[in-house]
């Protein structure tokens, strides 16, 4: 059985929210500028994959609007009084929107010691940030989701006993809920009387890197799969940025009033397909959201098309300076391949031989 | 004496007092039963998990992360493979991250055969384990042992892999623990809980003396300069009853060395025993291929080859797929006092 691209249809099932189109201006420009900067940088980092200026590319265009919501609506920072967040490899835009620089991600894909989330050891994409609780993103699929119970339940020990906490967010995208972690990830979240606060966001995107959903999972909605456990559930359309805020508020302020758990299923487009692997060309056949929220803006007549080209080419210059920043920096030393083995920096290799 | 159960469970104790352990977990870990070997009865912060392994370690690990001390149980070392990438993800986090996030956290399990578990009740993980970049690993032979690594585990803020030798756990010891009263049946009634109805029962702990014990450094069990046995966990005490054996028989002193941690390991101990004799055996339970001991035997050719004065020996166990439940099936699987005698006495008799 095969399946035209154009032909794969949205989730059934999504709840219409009531919201209302922002209605402040600059705040709508300031999202869709947001979002260009995300796909800037996605491409920036596609074509130096392709210039090879990095041995490879995974990343998330096409889910623009989730993560500017995301990285705004996120309590940022340190510690179980913040959120605490499990991401995975489609979410640099969250964690740009929180406020990191493009030379971070970028220095990333370039595997060099700058690098701030792994010191030129991982993946682009593959962000940790202790300091925002940006819990390290992971290739390994869905092991997140046996993780972020964990972080959920010291914020729930914290909460009873009178502290300030924050929840915990975990996102995996709709092919890894074929794992057991997120399977155990919904009991754990929701065992009798020890419920956590943690919100559980699946990216759909119809896919798993060549794969389509609907040749492997039998689900209407991978939503479904928690009401077996009481969870509360919601599938929205990640493409509509108001859409996706109004869905992500409403789940965010469930679970932090209620500890409970909450299981949203964001519908969102793959727009460059899965990685570097299969190219990272655009793809036809899917709805862009910055397309989309572009027009709308227009419609309102809150920005020309010479607006949105000064926010485009602003992006590019910052990614390319960025770029160049970079190029400058250089690849970690041999040497150090044997640093933070342990913590504190405590050393590892053969015992009693020198490195 | 305290059995090692016994002795890890004060250690738990003291480190959920003095040394901020937040949860102790697993399957039957809390109350009524406090594990399947009581290790973990009448702790105030054991509790109970779903039948899920991979939630157990995912549990730890988003502990770790949050700034909480946990330590998980993997109700025996048999369940703990459908783990592996959770395990190397724990191992690889702290370096992954270039050091922002070390993984502060313990699992222990039960590990080997001795007690006709058959295929899924003996397994061993040492070697396994051994593959384990970033993690230490840990496995004692006595309970005074176990009360120490236990301790110097938990004080450890990188993840560390705690193998109890569950042939062991019921073996009583012959040091007292710092602060176990002298008296065993007082110690049993403090802190053993009693059989039929526990919902009212608390233990009632001892003054325990916190006494970590390093990782990373062997101990001498039996000392000797004809030849050396280095193995760990329950095989220290079968070599020491075939060194009394071979002594007895005027055929020389034989050193036990009780190797305590894996990883790190202590080199310099071996190095200097292997010196001084020429002779050495590396003794483990584990399948023989690709075993840990095959790894010590490549340091002790590289590093003392002409000093050699016969050719080390690896006993370890067979390569099969599984622990037979006929005792002579688990006899023929894994190194018995006889299998240690036979080459223990090939290596002592080996000309130069």
């Amino acid at each position: 059985m095969t399946h035209a691209l154009n032909s794969i249809e949205r989730p059934s099932g999504l709840i219409e929210y009531p919201v209302q189109p922002f209605k402040d201006k600059e705040f709508s420009i300031k999202f869709l500028q947001t979002m260009i900067r995300t796909r800037v940088l996605e491409e920036r980092m596609i074509k130096m994959s392709k210039m090879s200026e990095g041995f490879f590319w995974i990343g998330g265009p096409g889910e623009e609007a989730f993560n500017t919501a995301l990285g705004l609506l996120v309590d940022k920072g340190e510690g179980l009084e913040h959120d605490m967040l499990h991401l995975h490899y489609r979410n640099n835009g969250a964690v740009l929107t929180m406020g990191a620089p493009m030379i971070d991600f970028i220095r990333q894909m370039k595997n060099v010691s700058q690098d701030p989330f792994s010191g030129g050891r991982n993946f682009v994409s593959h962000i940790a940030k202790k300091e925002w609780n940006v819990m390290p993103v992971t290739s390994t699929i869905e092991t997140q989701y046996s993780v972020a119970p964990g972080t959920a339940w010291a914020q729930r020990r914290a909460k009873l006993a009178g502290k300030k906490t924050g929840i915990s967010i975990v996102v995996g995208g709709d092919a890894g809920t074929a794992e057991g972690d997120f399977a155990s990830c919904l009991i754990w979240s929701s065992r009798p009387e020890q419920e956590v606060p943690l919100l559980m966001i699946v990216t759909n995107n119809q896919f798993g890197i060549s794969t389509p959903a609907q040749t492997q999972h039998g689900e209407k909605n991978i939503a479904d799969r928690a009401k077996a456990f009481g969870i509360k559930t919601s599938v929205v359309d990640g493409n509509n940025p108001e859409k996706i805020w109004a869905a992500l508020q409403s789940s965010m302020d469930y679970v932090r009033s209620t500890g409970k758990p909450f299981l949203l299923e964001v519908s969102v487009s793959r727009l460059n397909g899965h990685s570097s692997s299969s190219g990272g060309n655009r793809e036809k056949g899917f709805d862009d959201p910055i397309d989309l929220f572009e027009k709308r803006l227009a419609k309102l007549g809150w920005i020309s098309k010479d607006f949105l080209q000064e926010c485009t080419d602003a992006a590019w210059a910052e990614a390319n300076l960025a770029l160049d920043n970079a190029r400058k920096e250089s690849l970690p030393e041999a040497s150090t391949v044997q640093d933070h083995f342990f913590a504190n920096n405590e050393r590892g290799g053969i015992p009693g031989r020198n490195f | 004496m305290a059995n090692m159960a016994q002795a890890i469970r004060m250690a738990l104790h003291v480190g959920e007092e003095k040394l901020g352990v937040t949860d102790i977990f697993g399957e039957d870990v809390g109350a009524p039963l406090g594990g399947v070997f009581t290790c973990t009865q009448g702790l105030k912060t054991a509790w109970n998990t779903p039948l899920d392994e991979r939630g157990i370690i995912g549990m730890a690990m988003g502990l770790a992360m949050a700034g909480a001390k946990p330590v998980a149980e993997i109700q025996f070392c048999d369940y703990i493979f459908n783990t592996i990438d959770l395990l190397k993800l724990a191992g690889n986090t702290c370096w992954a991250t270039n050091g922002q996030f070390p993984m502060n956290m313990v699992v222990m399990t039960p590990s080997g055969a001795g007690i006709h578990g058959s295929l899924y009740h003996s397994h061993s993980f040492d070697a396994i384990a051994s593959h384990l970049p970033g993690w230490k690993i840990v496995m004692p032979s006595t309970p005074l042992d176990a009360y120490g690594l236990m301790l110097s585990a938990i004080q450890d803020p990188n993840p560390v892999l705690f193998l109890a030798p569950k042939a062991l756990l019921r073996v009583k010891g012959e040091e007292l623990i710092p602060g176990e009263p002298s008296d065993e049946s007082q110690l049993k009634e403090m802190i053993d809980a009693p059989l039929g109805d526990r919902s009212q029962w608390q233990a009632r702990w001892p003054k325990l003396e916190i006494a970590p014990i390093e990782i990373g450094k062997a101990k001498s069990a039996r000392e000797g300069n004809a030849a050396v046995i280095v193995t760990y966990g329950r095989h220290v005490l079968m070599a020491k009853n075939v060194a009394d054996k071979i002594s007895q028989e005027g055929l020389g002193e034989v050193q036990v060395l009780d190797l305590r941690s894996i990883y790190p390991y202590d080199w310099a101990a071996m190095s200097e025993a292997i010196s001084r004799s020429g002779r050495v055996l590396f003794l483990n339970e584990d399948t023989e291929i690709t075993n840990f001991g095959e790894h010590l035997l490549r340091r002790t050719i590289e590093e003392h080859y002409y000093t050699l004065r016969a050719r080390p020996r690896l006993l370890a166990g067979l390569h099969v797929p599984g622990i037979g439940l006929a005792p002579t099936l688990e006899n023929a699987s894994v190194p018995q006092e006889n299998d240690i005698e036979r080459e223990l006495r090939a290596l002592l008799s080996e000309k130069t």
